[in-house]
This record gives C-alpha cells, structure tokens and sequence, in this order.
C-alpha cells in the first residue's frame, strides 16, 4: 500500500470521471426520456473520438474545436438513428429497441472497422501540465474537465430553462399526457435520442484528447456507463454525473489498494451490489 | 434485375471479399532452372493461416502477413520451391480475417484444413491466437509453422506438429536485464508490470526470478487488463514505491499508451523495457516518450547474421541476408519491417528448407525435415525442441533489444543496443 499515491489517484480518477459521467448522462437521458436502452453508446462514444482525430488530422482545426463540432454533429446522428432504428419500434417491448440499437451498434462498427481500421489512434495535442508535490494534472485532462462541466450545466439549462427543454421533460413524465398538451412527443423523442447521442460523442472527442483510440474503444466505456446509470439512478442525469465522479474515483483510489486488475471486478461488482439492494440507485431513478 | 438485388448482391460481394483473401502468385508454366532430364512438374502448395485485419492485433499482425507475402513473392520470382525429383512447388496463400479472437481462429482454420482443404499451415499473430490455432492443426494431425507467438506454455502442451519460429517469451526480458545491469550496476528497485495475458504472464514468470536472483528487488509486480487506456492511477502506485526500473508492457496498445503516460507523469525510472510496442516502427508517433525505451525484438534490421556466423555455429545458411530481406520490404511497402515481419517471412523460409530437405510434400517426410532443421536464416538461427514435452519449441533463437534514441539531427530512430558483439550503439539510460 502506497499512500504517497493516494492524492494524485484520487485527483486522476475524479478528473476522469467527469468525462465518464458526461457519456453516462448521454445513456441515461435516452432511456429518461424513452426507456430505451442505447446499444449503439459505445460506437457512438467512439465516432467522437474519429470525428476530433479527423478534424484535426485532415483539416488541422483545434482538436477543441473538433469537439464542439463532434456534438453538433451527434446531435444531428442521433436525430439520425433515432428515425432509422428506433421510431419505428418505440412502443415495442425494451428488448426491441434494445435490439434495434444494437443492430446500429453492430453497423458502426463494421463501417469503421473498414474505414478505420482497428489501428490505434491518437490526437497530437500537448497542453502542458501542472506539477507539485507528487501530484501532476495534464492540462488536456483539465480542459476535459471544465468542458464536461459546461456539458452538463448546458443540458441541465436547457432541460430546465428552455420551452423545448421543458417539453423533453413533459414527453419523459408522461408521454400520452404531454400528447394532449399538444406537445408533439416523437420530435421530442428524437431530440432527446439526438442530446444522448451528442453527449456521447463529445464524452469520447475529450477521451481522444487524453488517450490513445480505436473505433472499437468505444466497448470500454459503454460498459462503466451502465455501471455509472445504475449506481445513480436509471435515466437520472445527475446522477449519471456524480455516479462517474464516484466509479472515476473509486478506479483511482483502488489501484493504489488492491492489484490493479482487481479495480474493474470491484466496478462490476458494485453494479451488481446496486442492482440487488438499491436498484434505483444513489439519487433515485428519473429526476 | 432490381436495383435492390443488385445491391444486395454488391454487399455479399463486398463482405466475402472482406473475410477472406487469396494471394496467388503468376503461375509460372515451368520452372525456371531444372537441368535434369526429367521434365519439371509444377504444382501449387497451398498455405493456409489467418491474420487479424481487425481488432487488437491488427499493426503487428499486418507487418507478419506482410512478411508471408514478400515471401512468396521472392519464391515466386525465383521460380518456385525445387524438389530433387522435379517437382516445382509454387506457393499461394489463403488467408482471413479472425478478427483478433480465438474463436475465430478456430473456426477458420477448421475451414482451412477441411473446406480449403491447404497443404500446409502457417500461425496467427500472437500468442493466444496461436494456441487456438495449434489446437485445431493437432486435432486434425496438420503441421504448423508458428510465424508469430512466443508463449512457452504453448509448446509445452507435448505437441507432434507445431513449430515454433519465435524466441519463447521466457527469453523476452531476460536480456534486458542483463543490459540494464550492465549499463547501470547501481540499479536496485525494479517494478515488472504487465498485460494480463497468457504470452506477457509468461514473459514475467521468467523475468521476475531472475531479476531477485541478480540481486533486484522487485517494488511492484502487478498485471493489468488488456485494453486498459488509463493507467495514470497505477503510474502513481509504481512511482511511489520509487523503482529505478520498470520492465514489463504487453502488447502494442497498451504498450504504447503506458510509455506516453509514463512520460506524461514524468517517471523518474532510469530504464525502461517494454515488450512488443517499441519494436513496432510507428511506435515513434508518441513523439519524446518513445526516446530511451528498450525494446526485447526477435530480430531488427540492423542484425548481423550471415553465411559467416553461420559457419561459425557450424550450421549452414538459407535465404536473402537481413539487407536483402529489408530493402526488399521496403521496395514492396514503403516502410521499414518490423521483427513480427521477419517472423512471417521466417517462417516461409523454414516450410521451404524442410519441404527442400524433405524432397517431397508428404507430412511425415517434412516433419522429419522439420525436425532436423538447425539453420541460420537472416532472422537468425532456428532450430526445434525434440523434447516430447516441448516438441517444436524454439531453442536456438536469441533475442535482441533495441533503444530508440535521438540521433544528432534530432530524429528518433532505433539503435540495437545488446547483444554488445552486434549493437550499433551504446545503450542510454533516460534523463
């Protein structure tokens, strides 16, 4: 046990789980919203990846840049999926939508498997760093931070703020009676598929931004964003927020514990823990 | 015909041509030398492997299908394997994709031997894809040559027909060591970390005792996932416990990855090792992390091996010499051959002298072939354990260890740095 490690991991695991807790919200706002349950996060987390490494590598604009752009962009997939895949089934049983999204997943990852290739990527961007006392913060990790961070308060203003924000929610609580409102409930749907979809894509352009990538990459973290939705709540986005700052903080403090290869057994096993004893999880399911 | 059918039909069309691949060589109606009275016949030898177009071992599995190919190339242009009686084997290969996974790699060479029905079977790329593959060419009593996997668990299965080109893992960082310590005799704490698979645990299980029996004390000895991206919290843990060494890694993308954020973080270690990753050429896109770290290699351009170093092991030589092989590497792919392209081409080179030595195509003929082999190539020498236990199990080919290091225009490059009777510099500790 080392505890001279303990501050550094800590700062690194809840740094990240920033960018965890974005993709996570992004999950959790569509099955929110529709109860759907997104097979295609992963791949799509992974397209934010590509779109940056593009951006930046074909037309040399600021991977920043590209990152803004990368959730205009998913914004407008999601839109995309959700009236290909989804519009069609979104009154069938979960298992049907849960299929349908996988058929999506199952295409992205073949056309960028081909397009891409499973070569590693990685976005050549340098911000320095701040170093002291043992603790060293990387400037890209920071800015990932503070985009997250205005990621989540911009959905949050306009989830509370905004006429339309408001009627995504309305659509959310009560479909048939946000339908006689006259709120027209697949617009809404579809633009609630579109905010997940740009969320995930913009939690993996900032991913590209501090890690290596592939198309496949995307696995990794659709995975802690199951865990993340359930340990804060199903279809809760802030919970999905705090549920990453928990996991990106528990990976940290844990490797400096326990084997490292232990830290993901420890994940699962909290999803299962959640699942059994507090299904609704941290702060309830469905804010 | 509909439109829809039509595209229909482009897409089966695309994704058939997507799975599989066939390299078939211009038939040349006769051989080009004979000089016997009998008139040669010309047959084609099928080969048949997969490799991984996709998935985790993607780079360095495309470098050793490279390899296989230039293989056959050079084969071809020289009109073809000549047997005593006449015979002229031209060599094509069939190949798919398998994905990274083992899986696959079953099924497809399940596919090989019993639909493709090939003649002869060359390995996936790395370790586990290896063992998925030496199970099914055991089970159907086929012969492997093993281009590119070094696990020593592998060959100690008691296999009767897999031969292994690579040094086994246990050899991996054994050297490194051995570099290390020469390099810096002050150097006491050394932390092992690797990929938690079967061919990385191998390569540690070796290195660890012999690290303690030199006298090192070993800080941190811990494995971790493949397909870990983030490994900051785990640097923390290693630089805490202050090593003055870190030898270990796994594969390319972690390997990788770990180097840039061991950089990142500023590790303070004098010396590190890592396998697979800083042998691959584009392991110098990470820029400044790559430079002073050490890399265990089957082979690298710069080897000296030759008709004279073969005369002095008093076994004969076979094939191009290691600047034939790389410029003709070059010339066919733009980009300089990395050891897990030697390992392909090897591997070729070795089916070639056992179906040369044997005289003939018949299995057991080559096997006894294949079994007598003590060669030097420019990859290096090889021979197989004739062991029961470790059957085909490589036991003459040594590793070397590369350094990339900045040269005086300021560009990376890779400098073999031990054995010291071959380096081409003096190893750097990092600064």
């Amino acid at each position: 046990m080392s505890l001279e490690a303990l501050l550094p991991s800590a700062i690194d695991g809840l740094m990240l789980g920033f960018v965890y807790g974005l993709a996570a919200m992004g999950l959790t706002l569509i099955f929110g919203v529709m109860k759907v349950i997104n097979l295609s996060h992963g791949p799509v987390i992974a397209l934010g990846m590509f779109a940056v490494f593009l951006l930046s590598s074909s037309f040399g604009i600021n991977p920043y840049l590209g990152v803004l752009a990368a959730a205009v962009i998913g914004l407008l997939f999601g839109t995309l999926i959700y009236f290909v895949a989804v519009d069609r089934v979104i009154n069938a049983p979960e298992l049907t939508t849960l299929l349908a999204t996988f058929s999506v997943n199952l295409m992205i990852i073949g056309v960028g498997t081909v397009l891409f290739t499973t070569s590693p990527r990685s976005v050549d961007i340098d911000l320095g760093a701040l170093r002291g006392s043992g603790v060293t913060i990387l400037g890209t990790h920071a800015v990932a931070v503070v985009i997250a961070v205005l990621a989540a308060a911009a959905l949050y203003g306009f989830l509370f703020r905004t006429r339309v924000g408001k009627q995504v929610r309305a659509v959310a609580n009560n479909r048939a009676a946000a339908e006689l409102m006259g709120i027209d409930s697949r617009r809404m749907l579809a633009l609630a598929f579109g905010i997940g979809t740009a969320l995930a894509m913009t939690s993996g352009a900032l991913l590209s931004t501090l890690f290596a990538f592939t198309i496949l990459s995307g696995g990794t973290y659709e995975l802690k964003s199951f865990v993340i939705v359930v340990l804060g709540g199903l279809g809760n986005p802030t919970g999905a927020l705090v549920g990453g700052l928990v996991i990106g903080l528990l990976e940290g403090v844990l490797t400096v514990f326990i084997p490292v290869a232990w830290v993901p057994v420890f994940e699962y096993l909290i999803f299962l823990v959640m699942l059994q004893l507090r299904p609704a999880g941290l702060l309830g399911s469905r804010a | 015909m509909r439109p829809t059918r039509i595209v229909a039909i482009a897409i089966v069309g695309l994704v058939a041509a997507a799975c599989g691949g066939t390299t078939t060589p211009q038939a040349s109606g006769a051989p080009t030398s004979g000089g016997s009275a009998a008139p040669a016949v010309s047959k084609a030898l099928n080969i048949g492997f997969t490799n991984s177009q996709t998935g985790a071992q993607q780079v360095a599995s495309t470098k050793q299908t490279e390899g296989i190919k230039l293989w056959v190339d050079q084969v071809t242009k020289a009109g073809g394997i000549k047997l005593k009686d006449g015979t002229v084997l031209m060599p094509q290969v069939k190949f798919y994709d398998d994905e990274s996974k083992t899986d696959r790699v079953q099924a497809l060479y399940t596919r090989l031997i019993n639909d493709d029905k090939v003649d002869f079977l060359l390995s996936p790329y790395s370790s586990g894809l290896v063992k998925a593959a030496a199970v099914i060419t055991e089970q159907n009593g086929r012969l492997m040559v093993t281009a590119g996997g070094a696990d020593d668990v592998t060959m100690e299965q008691g296999f009767k027909g897999v031969y292994q080109v690579y040094a086994p893992g246990s050899k991996y960082l054994i050297g490194a060591i051995d570099l290390m310590l020469k390099l810096d005799p002050t150097i006491k704490k050394v932390a092992i970390v690797n990929e938690k698979d079967s061919f990385s645990a191998s390569v540690v299980a070796a290195a660890n005792p012999y690290a303690k029996s030199k006298g090192l004390d070993v800080v941190v000895a811990e494995g971790y996932d493949t397909g870990t991206t983030d490994f900051n919290p785990f640097i923390n843990k290693i630089q805490a416990a202050g090593p003055d060494a870190i030898i270990g890694g796994g594969h390319f993308e972690d390997g990788t990855t770990f180097a840039k954020q061991l950089f990142d973080k500023r590790v303070n270690a004098r010396f590190v090792a890592l396998l697979v990753a800083p042998a691959e050429p584009t392991f110098k896109d990470i820029g400044d992390a790559a430079q002073f770290i050490v890399g265990p290699s089957q082979w690298e351009p710069a080897a000296k091996y030759s008709a004279e170093t073969a005369k002095a092991a008093n076994v004969p030589y076979f094939g191009p010499t290691p600047k034939e092989f790389t410029d003709r590497y070059v010339a066919k792919y733009g980009s300089q051959p990395s050891y897990q392209s030697s390992g392909g081409y090897a591997a070729g080179l070795v089916l070639q002298k056992a179906l040369e030595d044997a005289g003939s195509t018949d299995p057991q003929k080559l096997q006894a072939a294949l079994d007598k082999i003590d060669v030097m190539l420019f990859y290096g020498r090889v021979k197989f354990s004739l062991d029961a236990k470790t059957h085909g199990k490589q036991i003459a080919h040594d590793m070397v260890y590369m350094q990339w290091q900045k040269g005086s225009d300021g560009k990376l490059a890779t400098q073999l740095v031990w054995p010291q009777d071959a380096a081409t510099a003096q190893a750097q500790l990092r600064k």
